[in-house]
């Protein structure tokens, strides 16, 4: 027990030891509607995935310590940290103009254009992978540009960053927008007629107002980037050392029957999963209470 | 005087207009930044789906998409789907009531919790089914005993599918339920409606775009899943093969144009999937206008 300090009224703790774990209500089916979603959650999500950590930990430690730390883990941690976030900067920039153009202007077909944006959403990763890789092919429609010039795009990092923003970009443009629609011009009225130039009213006034919601939508365009596979796997090449990423790694030690050490790269990428979707929360809590919604 | 003050204001109104957006150049500059961007990275890869499948012609493409692999590929895509988006509405269903009606401790916990298959890597979500099921997992010895197969075989396809479209439903109807409030509920429950009566006739009505939406949604997800099943399938082809795996193997052999015939059933499906969401927004935002309206007369 710690001593109570001044600032912390004494009156309230008697009233929340009193408050009820769930408030009562006339309403029916709250027993059955938590157990059930409970149950099933337990069972095929989150009791699974402890049992990955603790698949993990049957590698005595210094074993896994040279699992997670290989020269080919660690080369395939560099490609996709790395990629995924380049891939989430291109989004953040494009998304927010993107955004920007879809709820400030006004041009024909823009409603097309709004429901294209979730293509990725609806595209299978692996039909967006071979269309890609297709395209950026040296002999593709892309690629064949870039081949005069002697630059590769499939087959190298520049391939996978290409496939990680494609998936990526529905994030960005759909948390910005709703947030830009909710602005209130008025604001922006009264910067331009304090002689503020336009530059000055987006710098000052409008960029700060969607800061939490591009960093949420950055957020999760990298969050969905490291851990994607369908889309990568065909324009990567996958080479190890080179071109590999961390998820094929783990698809790799599967095939080999190295299930601990697979669990290891598992449990690894599984905590940065987890750290991100933190991150997200705080990310999103920070943006309510600035929009105050 | 009064010339002047309405000069005035028409003046620093037409300013103010001004103020509230960008110069011509700005403006066009940046519409046709975001189209290019637009075209090559999602309209580009949808065309060349097509482009590509119908390269050798439409016999070849007929051919690919009801040669007996590919027909039971999609068959097999068809169960899995028709197998875990009912699961995941009943769950969706029953999480989003005891979130969104009652008040309880840990509530926000709950709402983080159901979004972590959205955070955890496809290839992760069939690894662990692998531990559990597969011949050197926990439960391996006892289902090779009993004769009973789960991975490489249907039923972890479905638990695969199962884990990746988990949070769609339930990620739709949290915001929605809370939206709506619980009055007309504790309404029907007062004036002695039973709890089934209330779900059908009260709160099922009033979810029922919303609900359609997330299994839009939820379906296009589990039809297209790729890393999670490829864990678990074992890529028996004409048996363990769904549509995007089979477009693996067909790409893999090089046979190019049946592979993208394959994959332009999905982008169909894509295509179909995006329709019906932007007619359902179309269909929500013209309710809630024609709620407001009928509130304000």
């Amino acid at each position: 027990m710690s001593v109570p300090t001044t600032s912390e009224p004494l009156a309230a703790s008697p009233v929340r030891k009193k408050q009820p774990w769930v408030q009562k209500s006339v309403l029916p089916g709250f027993g059955l509607s938590l157990g059930f979603a409970t149950l099933y959650a337990s069972l095929l999500v989150f009791i699974p995935l402890a049992l990955l950590v603790l698949k993990s930990f049957e590698l005595p430690l210094d074993q896994l310590w040279d699992v997670v730390s290989s020269r080919r883990a660690v080369a395939s941690y560099r490609l996709t940290f790395g990629t995924s976030f380049l891939a989430a900067i291109i989004n953040l920039i494009f998304g927010l103009i993107v955004a920007w153009v879809l709820v400030r202007y006004t041009f024909p077909g823009k409603r097309i254009v709004d429901a294209v944006v979730d293509l990725p959403f609806a595209l299978p990763t692996a039909v967006a992978g071979i269309a890609l890789t297709t395209i950026y092919a040296p002999n593709g429609w892309v690629g064949q540009w870039f081949a005069l010039l002697n630059i590769k795009i499939a087959y190298t990092w520049i391939g996978v960053t290409i496939a990680l923003t494609f998936i990526g970009l529905p994030f960005v443009v759909r948390t910005v927008q709703p947030v830009l629609a909710d602005l209130e011009l008025e604001v922006e009225e009264a910067s331009a007629s304090l002689g503020a130039s336009r530059w000055q009213t987006f710098k000052y006034i409008i960029f700060p107002a969607l800061l939490p919601s591009l960093l949420t939508g950055f957020a999760l365009s990298f969050a969905r980037a490291i851990g994607e596979y369908g889309s990568v796997v065909f324009i990567s090449g996958n080479m190890p050392y080179k071109t590999e990423i961390t998820p094929l790694l783990i698809m790799t030690k599967l095939e080999q029957f190295d299930y601990a050490g697979a669990a290891a790269l598992g449990s690894v990428m599984l905590l940065f999963s987890f750290i991100l979707l933190l991150l997200i929360n705080l990310l999103q809590h920070w943006s309510h209470k600035r929009t105050g919604g | 005087m009064a010339g002047v003050v309405s000069n005035l204001s028409t003046s620093s109104a037409k300013r103010v207009q001004g103020a509230t957006t960008e110069v011509p150049w700005i403006r066009y500059s940046l519409i046709i930044i975001s189209l290019v961007f637009l075209a090559l990275f999602l309209i580009m890869p949808l065309i060349i789906v097509f482009v590509e499948a119908f390269r050798k012609g439409a016999g070849v493409y007929f051919a690919a998409i009801t040669e007996p692999a590919a027909a039971h590929a999609i068959k097999l895509t068809l169960i899995a789907a028709g197998i875990a988006v009912p699961l995941n509405v009943i769950f969706g269903l029953a999480a989003s009531w005891a979130i969104a009606k009652f008040q309880f401790r840990g509530k926000q916990l709950a709402i983080t919790l159901i979004d972590v298959p959205f955070a955890v890597s496809p290839v992760i979500a069939g690894l662990i089914y692998m531990l559990l099921f597969g011949a050197q997992g926990l439960f391996g010895p006892y289902l090779m005993d009993h004769d009973i197969r789960i991975m490489f075989a249907v039923p972890g396809i479905v638990l695969a599918t199962v884990f990746i479209t988990f949070p769609f439903i339930a990620r739709e109807l949290i915001p929605l339920m809370q939206e709506q409030g619980k009055e007309q509920e504790e309404a029907a429950i007062t004036l002695g409606a039973s709890g089934w009566k209330m779900f059908f006739r009260v709160t099922l009505p009033s979810i029922k775009w919303g609900l359609l939406y997330g299994i839009i949604l939820c379906n296009a997800r589990a039809m297209g899943e790729f890393g999670a099943v490829s864990v678990v399938s074992g890529k028996i082809r004409g048996q363990t093969t769904t549509m995007p795996l089979h477009i693996e193997i067909l790409y893999n052999e090089y046979h190019q144009a049946a592979a993208f015939a394959v994959a332009s059933l999905l982008a169909l499906l894509a295509l179909v999937t995006l329709v019906l969401k932007s007619g359902l927004e179309w269909q929500a935002a013209r309710e809630h206008e024609l709620a407001v309206r009928s509130a304000q007369t």
